[in-house]
């Protein structure tokens, strides 16, 4: 059979592996559609791919796991932090267990309710954004969760919102395969803060599409849920309009096979971006951050900050891109991702890319890989610091650069704690 | 207080015998200084006591009060009583000096089964230390040395020597880098802490931080040997003649 075949039936697998949602308004009809087509285009992922050389992606398209561990949290991230909390439990809306759902500033409802309507903002975008994203990178599972999820919330926010909207997936069954979808867009001055946190499934599939009007403000900051054999494939798409702001973080601990897309695209002047990221493996574990910074106005800023400590054959993937178009003048684009190995048998593995049509710019780029210092790490002990202790103190310190992209230093703090506690737990 | 005897230590990496049998004693309360010219084994003295990475004993004994030093890591010889100033203080992005300065208190204090000290306690004795070593509140918040200057390095490092109460202190070229002025502040920093008891290696090239922190003996080194030992005039015949005169008398 021919590979290109090979790959249709691959594909096709895939899409009847996910039953096509049945009785909903136009606009999403014609936005599932538009992803199928897109999706039947490009083909599912394979190994041959270019973005997808460092990790595997047929975990995340096989037959879903069905023995992954679940991981009892003591306490929920950002549990302390005064928000309006939706919970999804195996990848649903669960009003019962959720806050009510209205809040100054923002309109917030389920995506179920938005698609059965005939009309909706929505479809200005969901699936949209992804669309956009998909050139020159085709993202099959972005295409194949535009077309199939159910799930998931569509925030339009006007004013600003007093209190982040926090999402919280509880994970109940051992073999889930959820996806997910949320659709953001942010009039003018407006201004949210998302938080998502928890393992949601076995497998989890999730699209963000967030669309930033001029001067408007997007944070997210999310935690990966502790469950060591999920596998996840996360997607955010951001358009970004004049002097708007994004900016997101990630923590991830655990997890067999984490994979994160983030597509963002500068439409208009003066606005600024920042995507980041810690994470921490141990044994078992696979992350992958791809990002894709597209700078297509005037005198933007975007920023990638990621930083991975690994132990025990564990492994991190990094590919950024930083894209600037001719136009893009003035555009400050700055990209590190930084690899700690506490031992010989875990990996780092790091793309940067750097494509610019300006001549008025500057980007930076710096990857680099390493062990715990060693003078830094006698300066610590010569001071009366335990070794293991002082190793602790240094991998926390290097994923504090990381950490330090969060604005709202509850929420920093917050995260500190979780990955204080994991490298104690995993104390030599 | 500090007993070594035919010190004899090596670079692990390549065979090559740096200290080359050291003999060296401090009483309670003394004040010595070991001067020598580059390359004489000075530096490597106080990493060998301190037990940095990367050097082999091959011969001898250091004990702090009869109990052998070379045997312990880093940390137990910290809170056996030991304190080396390094002559290069680390910068250490990422983690505070508040955070660093307290975890190393109470590590040692924990270590000798005393009671820790919480954060009131350890806040009101930090910023007391700190006021008189002219350390700012803003250089307590940033990370551990990052951004500061040659001379607030080496105010840092006495107000941790300030904070931890050893027993032994080694200042390894604390006065490397440092103007007169600087040098004069981190001079009154360690002879506040002279109090009869605690002893001093104080180790530089130059006779001048001695006349700020009055030593007891002076010993020259040279080659990974301590080549001559005597009073303080010993540092000032250094400073008019240089160390050749003194090189050719021994040879």
């Amino acid at each position: 059979m021919a590979l290109t075949e090979k790959l249709a039936d691959a594909t096709e697998a895939l899409i009847t592996a996910y039953p096509a949602p049945q009785g909903e308004g136009k606009w999403a009809t014609d936005a599932r559609s538009n992803a199928l087509a897109t999706l039947r285009e490009n083909g599912a992922p394979t190994r041959r791919d270019e973005y997808w050389k460092f990790t595997n992606p047929s975990t995340l398209i096989g037959t879903a796991s069905s023995a992954a561990i679940m991981h009892a949290e003591e306490k929920p991230v950002f549990d302390d932090i005064d928000k309006l909390l939706v919970v999804f439990v195996d990848g649903v809306y669960r009003a019962d267990l959720s806050d009510d759902l209205t809040i100054e500033g923002a309109a917030i409802e389920t995506l179920q309710d938005a698609m059965a309507k005939d009309i909706h903002w929505a479809k200005d975008v969901y699936g949209v954004l992804e669309a956009n994203g998909q050139s020159p990178v085709s993202r099959p599972l972005a295409a194949l969760n535009t077309a199939t999820a159910t799930e998931g919330l569509v925030i339009h926010v006007t004013g600003k919102v007093s209190k982040p909207v926090a999402i919280r997936y509880v994970r109940q069954n051992t073999d889930t395969d959820v996806m997910v979808h949320h659709a953001v867009k942010l009039e003018e001055g407006a201004d949210i803060t998302v938080l998502e946190n928890g393992p949601a499934a076995a497998r989890f599939n999730s699209c963000l599409e967030v669309d930033v009007a001029d001067t408007a403000s997007f944070h997210h900051a999310r935690a990966q849920g502790r469950d060591h054999e999920r596998c996840a494939a996360t997607h955010m798409f951001a358009r970004l309009g004049k002097e708007s702001s994004f900016k997101s973080f990630t923590l991830t601990v655990n997890g067999a096979l984490t994979r994160n897309e983030a597509v963002i695209e500068f439409t208009g002047d003066d606005a600024m971006a920042s995507v980041s990221g810690a994470c921490a493996g141990d044994g078992a574990f696979h992350h992958d951050d791809t990002v894709f910074i597209t700078h297509d106005a005037v005198n933007c800023e975007s920023r990638q900050v990621f930083k991975k400590v690994l132990r025990n054959g564990a492994t991190g993937v990094f590919q950024g891109k930083i894209l600037v178009q001719q136009i893009a003048q003035k555009t400050d684009g700055y990209q590190i991702a930084q690899g700690l190995l506490l031992d010989d048998d875990s990996n780092f593995l790091a793309k940067p890319e750097l494509e610019i049509y300006a001549d008025d710019v500057i980007c930076s780029h710096g990857s680099t890989v390493g062990a715990v210092d060693e003078t830094a790490l006698f300066y610590l002990t010569s001071r009366g610091v335990p070794k293991a202790e002082a190793q602790d103190m240094l991998v926390l310190a290097f994923m504090d650069e990381g950490i330090q992209e969060i604005e709202d230093e509850a929420i920093a703090d917050d995260i500190r704690e979780r990955l204080g506690a994991w490298v104690e737990r995993r104390r030599d | 207080m500090l007993k070594i005897t035919n010190l004899k230590a090596s670079l692990e990496e390549e065979d090559k015998q740096i200290l080359k049998g050291i003999d060296l004693e401090i009483g309670e309360g003394e004040v010595h200084a070991i001067m020598g010219p580059n390359g004489s084994g000075k530096s490597t003295t106080s990493y060998v006591l301190s037990g940095k990475g990367g050097y082999v004993v091959d011969e001898g004994s250091a004990t702090l009060d009869g109990v052998d030093l070379l045997d312990m890591e880093p940390e137990e010889r910290a809170a056996a009583g030991l304190f080396l100033a390094f002559q290069y203080p680390v910068e250490i992005p990422g983690v505070g000096n508040m955070t660093f300065l307290r975890t190393a208190v109470n590590s040692q204090r924990k270590a000798r089964g005393e009671e820790e000290l919480n954060a009131a306690e350890f806040l009101k004795l930090v910023r007391e230390k700190a006021k008189s070593l002219k350390i700012d509140a803003d250089m307590l918040k940033r990370p551990v040395n990052v951004g500061f200057s040659g001379g607030e390095k080496k105010r840092n490092e006495i107000l941790q020597m300030a904070m931890l109460e050893p027993k032994m202190c080694i200042l390894d070229e604390t006065d490397s880098g440092l103007d007169v002025d600087a040098m004069k502040l981190v001079a009154e920093g360690v002879n506040a802490l002279r109090d009869g008891k605690r002893s001093f290696l104080v180790i530089t090239h130059y006779q001048r931080l001695l006349d700020h922190i009055k030593p007891d003996v002076v010993h020259i080194m040279s080659a990974g040997k301590i080549i001559k030992t005597g009073g303080p005039e010993l540092a000032l015949e250094v400073e008019h003649n240089g160390y050749a005169d003194l090189l050719n008398e021994v040879a």
